[in-house]
C-alpha cells in the first residue's frame, strides 16, 4: 500500500443540509414505467406479427376495416396530443384555466376516439368477426383493445388531474404529474402510429 | 377431488361451491395444522397486543429496511411450503416402485410439482432478493429511503397477494397441474377446466405488479439517490449487481404480463392466441414465457454474485480483485441474458441454424460468469481468508455453482439437449445452480447483513450446522438425479416401471431429509442468535470490518439511515472513511426529511388480492366491485399531498447522542 497517499482526498461527510428536490426521481421513474409498457406493447405487436395472417378461413383486414374511420380516429388522437402540449404551454406560462381549458379539449378528443373504437369493435362483433373467430382477431382485438384500454385510464386520469388543479392549483407536485400525464398521453400516440401503420394500412395492401 | 364435468355456476358465489373443498385427507390434515398455527398466531399477535404495533411500525411502514425485512420473513415463510412440496414429491417418487401407486394421486402430484416451482421462483427467490437489495442498496449507496417510498410498500403487499392466492387454492379448490410455467394447450382451458390454472395466473399477476414496480423503484433509486461523489465506477459491487437486475425486471416482467394476459384472454374470452385450433399457436407460448424466463434467471443469480463479491472483498480484506471486470461482466450477462430463450426448447424444431445460435450465446454467457469466478479467486489468492459463516457459504458456491455450470453448458449443445431434454438431469442442473447459487447467496448474505438489520450477529454453531447440513444434503439429493436424467429418466413422473431405479430415489429422498436438518437448524439458528443477543451484540455497526458504506452507520441503523450526507472519493468508501479516521462526522444536527408511512399500500393490493380470488371464481359482480375499489383508492390515495414530515433535530441529537455512548463504551 505504498502508493497510497496518506492525506485524505477531501471531507467524507456532507455536514451542510443536503437538499434533495422533492419529486426529482418521478420524471426518470415514470420514463421507465413507461418503457416497461412499451415492452408490453411490444410483445402484442409481435403477436400481431405471428399471427396476424391466421385468418381460420374468417374475414381478413380488408372484409373488415374501414380505413376512413380509423383515418378519423387517428386524427381524433393526434389532434389530443396537440392539445395536450397546448395544457402543457399553458402550464408554464401559468394559466391555471388555459391549462384546464386545453385538458377539457383533450379530453374530449380522447373520449371520442373512445367512441369511435367502440363502435368498431361492435361493429366487428355484429358481423361476426370477433376475438374469438380466429388468431388474426384475437391478436387485433388484444392490440387495439390494449391501447384503447391505456387511453380509457388516461382520460380518467385526465380528470382526476383536472380536479386536482382545481383545487390546489399549479402547484409544484400538480406540474409533476401533469408532465407525467403528458408522457403518457404522446406515448400512446406513438403507439397508435405503429398500430394504424402495422395493423390497419399494412392490412389493407 | 371429483370436479363435475360441467361446473355450475351462480351469480353470488360464480364457481365457488362444496366442490371446492378437496377430497383430499392429507390436504384436510394440513389445513388442521394451519389452522392450529394461525389461530395461535392471532391469539399471541392478541394477548402480546401486537396488532396496533405491527400496523404502525411494520405493515404501514416506508422505511426500505422494514420493507426489505417484510420481503425476507415472507420469503421464509413460503420456503417452508415450497420445501415441504418438495419432500412430499421426493417421498412420493421413492415409494411408487413395484406396482405401489405411492401415497398421492395424480391430480395432487401434479398440483404439488407446479406448486413447488412456482413458490420457490415468485414467492421464495424473487421476493428473497428484492428485500436483500431494498434493505442493503439504499444503505450502501448513502441515501436515506428509496425513489418512491409508497411504491415500495405497495409492491410488497401485491407480492403479499400474489402468496396469499397461491396458498389459498391449497385449500379452496386445487392448484394448477402444469408445471410451473403452464404450457398451452395443457394450461387450456380444454385440459384445465377447473380453477388450477386461473390461480397460477391471478397469483402471478398480482404479485407480477408489485415485482415490476419494485424494479422501477430500485433502479431509479440506483441513478438518482447516490451519494456525491459516487460515481457509477465507484458503486459498490453488490448495487452494481441489484441496478442489473433491476433492469432485466424492468425490460422482462411486462413480458410475462402480457404472456399471462394473452392466456387469460383464452381461458376467459375465448380468443385463440395459444389453442390449437382457428389460428392458434401454441408454440408461441412457450418462446414469450422464456424470453420473460431465461433473463428471470439472472434476475436471481446477479445480485448473489454481488453478494459473494462483498462477503470475499470483507473476510480477505482486500479489495476486490478486477472490479471493472466484475462490472463488464454483470453487465454482459445482463444483455446476453435476452439473446439464449430458445435453449429451453432445442426440441421444438426449429432448425439447426437457430438451434446453433442460440447454443452458441449459450455457451458464451459462461464466460463472463467464468471471469467472476476467476476475481473471486484471485481476491481470495494469498490473502488472510477469515473462514465466517458468509464466507463459508461462498466457498460452497464457488464448487457447487461451477458444477452445476458446468452441466449447463452442456445442456447448451443441441444434440445433447435433445437427449437431455426434459430429463432429471435438467432438473439437477437448475437445482444446481438456484440452491448452489441463489440460495447459498442468501444464506451468506443473511449471515452477513443480519447483524446490520437486528444489531446481533447469528450463532456460528447453529449456522454451521446448517451449513454442513446443506451442503451434504444438496449433493445427496440432487447427484442421483444427475445420474438418472443420464439414464433417460423424465422429469414430473408419479410412478415408476424400473425397479432398478429405486435406489436412487431413496438416496436422493435421504439427501432431502438431511436439507431438512439444515433448514430445521437454520431457524434454530435464529431462535439461539435472538435469546443469546446480548452475547452476540454488535455496538459498532460494522462487525466484519466491512468497506462499503452500509457499515458506517449503527446497526440496526436509524430510521434516516445516515445523520449526514457520506462523500465518496473511491470504491469502498467505508475502507477509505477508516483509513482517514472520518468515521463521525461532528456538526450541528438538522431536522431530516422523511417519507410519512401509509396503509394505502395495505388497502389497494388487498382490494387487488380480492379482485383476484373473484376472477379465479368468476365471481363477476365482486371482481367489478374490487377492481373499482382499487381503482377509487389509487385515486383517493393521489389526493393525499402531505406524504413528508421532518424528523426534529433534537431526535436526531438523541439517537446520535446514544450510539456515541455505545462507541465510548467499547472503546471505539
Amino acid at each position: 500500500m505504498s502508493t497510497v497517499s496518506q492525506t485524505p482526498p477531501g471531507d467524507f461527510w456532507e455536514v451542510e443540509p443536503h437538499h434533495h428536490h422533492e419529486g426529482a426521481s418521478t420524471s426518470i421513474g415514470f420514463w421507465v414505467y413507461l418503457m416497461s409498457d412499451c415492452l408490453m406493447f411490444a410483445i402484442l405487436f409481435a403477436v400481431f406479427g405471428v399471427l396476424g395472417t391466421s385468418y381460420a378461413a374468417g374475414p381478413g383486414p380488408k372484409d373488415l376495416f374501414d380505413l376512413e374511420l380509423v383515418a378519423l380516429n387517428t386524427a381524433f388522437l393526434l389532434l389530443s396530443s396537440i392539445t395536450y402540449g397546448f395544457a402543457m404551454l399553458a402550464m408554464v406560462k401559468g394559466s391555471r384555466n388555459g391549462t384546464l381549458a386545453w385538458l377539457a379539449v383533450t379530453l374530449v378528443f380522447g373520449l371520442s376516439f373512445l367512441a369511435v373504437e367502440l363502435y368498431e369493435f361492435n361493429h366487428l362483433i355484429h358481423l361476426g368477426a370477433g376475438p374469438q373467430r380466429s388468431a388474426f382477431l384475437s391478436s387485433f382485438f388484444a392490440l387495439v383493445g390494449t391501447h384503447g384500454l391505456h387511453v380509457a385510464f388516461g382520460c380518467l386520469w385526465l380528470v382526476t388531474l383536472m380536479i386536482q388543479v382545481g383545487q390546489r392549483g399549479l402547484i409544484d407536485a400538480n406540474r409533476r404529474r401533469l408532465s407525467c400525464l403528458s408522457m403518457f398521453w404522446h406515448f400512446l400516440d406513438v403507439i397508435w402510429i405503429g398500430v394504424f401503420t402495422f395493423v390497419y394500412l399494412l392490412g389493407m395492401i | 377431488m371429483a370436479i363435475p364435468s360441467e361446473i355450475p355456476t351462480t351469480f353470488l358465489l360464480g364457481r365457488l361451491d362444496w366442490h371446492a373443498v378437496p377430497q383430499d385427507p392429507i390436504v384436510w390434515a394440513t389445513g388442521v395444522v394451519v389452522a392450529i398455527g394461525g389461530v395461535a398466531m392471532l391469539w399471541m399477535l392478541h394477548k402480546y397486543r401486537l396488532w396496533s404495533y405491527l400496523w404502525t411500525e411494520w405493515f404501514t411502514s416506508v422505511d426500505h429496511k422494514k420493507i426489505g425485512i417484510m420481503y425476507i420473513v415472507l420469503a421464509l415463510v413460503m420456503f417452508v411450503r415450497g420445501f415441504a412440496d418438495a419432500i412430499m414429491m421426493r417421498l412420493q417418487q421413492a415409494m411408487a416402485f413395484n406396482g405401489s401407486e405411492g401415497y398421492l394421486n395424480a391430480h395432487h402430484y401434479d398440483q404439488v410439482f407446479s406448486a413447488h416451482g412456482v413458490i420457490m421462483i415468485f414467492f421464495v427467490a424473487m421476493p428473497f432478493v428484492t428485500g436483500l437489495m431494498n434493505f442493503v442498496v439504499p444503505l450502501q449507496i448513502g441515501a436515506r429511503d428509496v425513489s418512491f417510498p409508497f411504491l415500495n410498500n405497495f409492491s410488497f403487499w401485491m407480492t403479499v397477494g400474489g402468496a396469499v392466492l397461491t396458498m389459498m387454492s391449497l385449500f379452496v379448490g386445487e392448484f394448477a397441474q402444469t408445471g410451473w410455467l403452464a404450457f398451452p394447450p395443457l394450461s387450456g382451458l380444454g385440459y384445465s377446466p377447473y380453477v388450477g390454472v386461473d390461480y397460477y395466473i391471478w397469483g402471478l399477476q398480482v404479485a407480477g405488479v408489485g415485482t415490476t414496480l419494485s424494479g422501477i423503484n430500485l433502479l431509479v433509486t440506483i441513478i438518482k439517490m447516490r451519494a456525491p461523489g459516487m460515481t457509477m465506477m465507484r458503486m459498490p459491487i453488490f448495487t452494481w449487481t441489484a441496478l442489473c437486475t433491476n433492469i432485466l425486471i424492468v425490460a422482462s416482467f411486462p413480458v410475462l404480463t402480457a404472456t399471462l394476459v394473452l392466456l387469460t384472454l383464452d381461458r376467459y374470452v375465448g380468443t385463440n392466441f395459444f389453442t390449437n385450433d382457428l389460428g392458434g399457436n401454441a408454440m408461441m407460448y412457450v418462446n414469450l414465457i422464456w424470453i420473460w424466463g431465461h433473463p428471470e434467471v439472472y434476475i436471481l443469480i446477479l445480485p448473489l454474485f454481488g453478494v459473494y463479491s462483498e462477503v470475499v472483498a470483507t473476510f480477505t480484506g482486500k479489495r476486490l480483485f478486477g472490479y471493472t471486470s466484475m462490472v463488464y461482466a454483470t453487465v454482459c450477462i445482463t444483455i446476453l441474458s435476452y439473446l439464449v430463450w430458445l435453449h429451453h426448447f432445442f426440441t421444438m424444431g426449429s432448425g439447426a441454424s437457430v438451434n446453433s445460435f442460440f447454443g452458441i450465446t449459450t455457451m458464451i454467457i459462461s464466460v463472463p460468469t467464468g471471469a467472476k469466478i476467476f476475481n473471486w479467486l484471485f481476491t481470495m489468492y494469498r490473502s488472510r481468508i477469515r473462514f465466517e459463516l458468509p464466507m463459508m457459504w461462498t466457498v460452497a458456491f464457488m464448487l457447487t455453482f461451477v458444477i452445476g455450470g458446468m452441466t449447463g453448458v452442456l445442456l447448451a449443445v443441441p444434440p445433447a439437449d435433445f437427449v437431455l431434454h426434459n430429463s432429471l438431469f435438467l432438473v439437477a442442473h437448475f437445482h444446481n445452480v438456484i440452491i448452489g447459487g441463489v440460495l447459498f447467496g442468501l444464506f451468506a448474505a443473511v449471515n452477513y447483513w443480519w447483524p446490520k438489520a437486528f444489531g446481533f450477529r447469528l450463532d456460528a454453531f447453529w449456522g454451521k450446522v446448517s451449513f454442513w447440513f446443506w451442503v451434504v444434503g444438496f449433493w445427496t439429493a440432487f447427484a442421483p438425479l444427475y445420474i438418472l436424467g443420464l439414464m433417460g429418466v423424465t422429469r414430473r413422473v408419479r410412478v415408476f416401471d424400473d425397479p432398478s431405479l429405486q435406489i436412487w430415489f431413496v438416496i436422493a429422498a435421504f439427501g432431502a431429509a438431511l436439507i431438512a436438518v439444515g433448514i430445521a437448524a437454520m431457524f434454530v439458528q435464529f431462535a439461539v442468535s435472538i435469546r443469546n443477543r446480548d452475547t452476540l451484540r454488535d455496538v459498532t455497526g460494522d462487525p466484519w470490518d466491512g468497506r462499503t458504506l452500509e457499515w458506517a452507520t449503527s446497526s440496526p441503523p436509524p430510521a434516516y439511515n445516515f445523520a449526514f450526507t457520506p462523500v465518496s472519493h473511491g470504491l469502498d468508501t467505508w475502507w477509505d472513511m477508516k483509513r482517514f479516521g472520518q468515521t463521525r462526522p461532528r456538526a450541528e444536527y438538522l431536522p431530516i426529511h422523511m417519507p410519512r408511512n401509509t396503509g394505502a399500500g395495505v388497502i389497494i393490493a388487498g382490494l387487488a388480492t380480492v379482485c383476484g380470488f373473484a376472477l379465479v371464481w368468476y365471481i363477476w359482480w365482486l371482481a367489478a366491485l374490487s377492481f373499482a375499489g382499487v381503482v377509487i383508492a389509487s385515486i383517493v390515495h393521489t389526493f393525499n399531498y402531505g406524504r413528508d414530515y421532518h424528523i426534529p433535530a433534537a431526535e436526531v441529537r438523541a439517537t446520535e447522542a446514544a450510539r456515541d455512548r455505545q462507541l465510548s463504551a467499547q472503546g471505539a
